[in-house]
């Protein structure tokens, strides 16, 4: 080492201008696909409970095929929400529990590309839980749950919850009780995404016409819009002391 | 002055942390602000890292004002705290793109090979950093913080949990660090190392600066005596 310490004369600057807000998005998103993919924390974690609780579900409701269809919308969503906050907790906790958080706080990048980035890589990974889970929700459950327009809800769902979730537990990571809060927290807030959700995808399971279910769809995506932009707005706010 | 902090409060609730700080550093100084436990050395070095907003008062780094200009700040500010800000399941090459990336880095390859040469880990690269030792670990942490070339580092107490190899080792990478004509405070319980680095002392003690003094105002007396009289008074 020391005679690489001691060659080691820096000569020019290397800070630049602060970064792009889409590179900065990029490079979070990046660095967590990267992390999970060696380590499958998360998505594993997501995964089994996603699993287990559709299993019980299964064997607990020991319902006649028709009923089945009836329960599908309120079986997942329950399952995405509770699996949801699993990661959403785990994704905040790695970021506190080695002081990174404060390591993308220290860089010269706007908060909200903080925000942005690890939103999308947890919505990308309830998405990849979700692509998991529903294929094997339709063979136990005897359903078909691949149409467009419920895949559709799906998205926009995990869109909301992993909006205002990820802001929620951004706050709650910084507390002692952060496993408990994120739940109590979480939960009431998120309720005006998961009602529409569970309307507008038992509509497409019961294949009601589009035109009934486009108000819970108008509504999903207005709350979308809601929570991100309230997201983006407070984000600043949340993790500065 | 690189630093410049005038009056700084910093309240939680009803609890005031800081009460007035006053402090100055020259470009190029390496201050070791010391300090019983309490004393509020690591909030200080919040507030300057841009992490937590003043309650009151006016702190200014390399020309530019906090919080207003954050974002200057941080990008001329590197910080080193006993936790690494590291992420374990990467290597300590994809931790340092993530982090070049984030600071916008040109040609960032080739000063991510200059920085492990100086922490002294360019073998390692391609570990994962949760194999590494904890000295390993806040070597890294240094080669993190110094990767966009900061012309001020904050060292919040590096070497907690170091075992004296691994101290010694932070000793040269420090002595490195500082040699580059950077600019640096660390805060310190360990008396002997700060005597040993810094340039001037200055004693924090129930939320504000009690004494200060130079390497040379210190020769008669030893900076085990002057921070207990520092503490006394």
């Amino acid at each position: 080492m020391n005679k690489a310490m001691h060659g080691i004369k820096t000569t020019q600057k290397h800070f630049a201008a602060k970064p792009s807000f889409l590179r900065a998005v990029f490079a979070i998103v990046w660095k967590d696909v990267q992390a999970e993919y060696r380590s499958l924390e998360l998505v594993s974690a997501m995964l089994v409970f996603s699993l287990l609780v559709i299993i019980i579900f299964n064997f607990a409701l020991d319902l006649d095929p028709k009923m089945r269809q009836t329960v599908t919308a309120g079986v997942l969503w329950t399952t995405f929400a509770f699996a949801g906050t699993l990661g959403l907790n785990r994704s905040m906790a790695i970021e506190k529990d080695r002081g990174c958080l404060d390591g993308l706080l220290l860089a010269p990048v706007d908060r909200s590309a903080i925000y942005f980035g690890k939103a999308i890589s947890n919505l990308a990974f309830m998405l990849v839980v979700e692509a998991i889970v529903l294929p094997v929700y339709s063979v136990l459950y005897n359903t078909n749950l691949f149409q467009p327009g419920l895949l559709m809800v799906i998205l926009l769902g995990s869109i909301g919850y992993v909006g205002v979730g990820t802001l929620l537990a951004t706050m709650s990571v910084q507390t002692r009780t952060r496993d408990i809060l994120l739940s109590i927290l979480l939960f009431p807030v998120v309720l005006p995404v998961l009602l529409p959700a569970i309307i507008a995808s038992n509509g497409f399971l019961a294949g009601v016409e589009l035109a009934d279910i486009l108000f819970s769809i108008g509504l999903l995506v207005a709350y979308d819009v809601i929570f991100i932009a309230v997201a983006f707005m407070v984000f600043d706010s949340v993790v500065e002391e | 002055m690189m630093i410049t902090v005038k009056k700084l409060v910093k309240r939680f609730g009803l609890k005031t942390v800081l009460r007035g700080v006053d402090f100055e550093v020259q470009p190029g100084e390496f201050v070791a602000l010391l300090g019983p436990n309490g004393a509020g050395k690591t909030t200080f070095l919040r507030i300057l890292a841009s992490l937590s907003r003043p309650s009151l008062g006016e702190v200014n780094i390399a020309g530019y004002k906090l919080p207003a200009q954050a974002a200057q700040v941080r990008a001329r500010l590197g910080v080193v705290s006993h936790l690494p800000l590291l992420y374990g399941d990467l290597t300590a090459e994809e931790n340092l793109r993530f982090y070049a990336r984030m600071y916008n880095i040109p040609d960032y390859e080739a000063r991510i090979t200059e920085v492990l040469e100086m922490v002294g880990l360019e073998t390692r690269r391609r570990d994962l950093v949760r194999t590494y030792s904890r000295g390993m670990q806040q070597r890294l942490a240094i080669g993190r913080a110094v990767l966009h070339d900061p012309d001020v580092m904050l060292f919040d107490e590096p070497y907690t949990g170091l075992d004296q190899d691994a101290s010694s080792m932070l000793d040269e990478v420090l002595k490195t660090v500082a040699a580059q004509g950077r600019t640096v405070v660390m805060t310190s319980h360990d008396l002997a190392r700060a005597e040993d680095l810094a340039t001037r002392f200055d004693i924090l003690s129930r939320g504000i600066i009690t004494a200060s003094a130079t390497r040379r105002q210190l020769k008669r007396s030893n900076l085990l005596t002057f921070y207990r009289e520092a503490l006394a008074g």
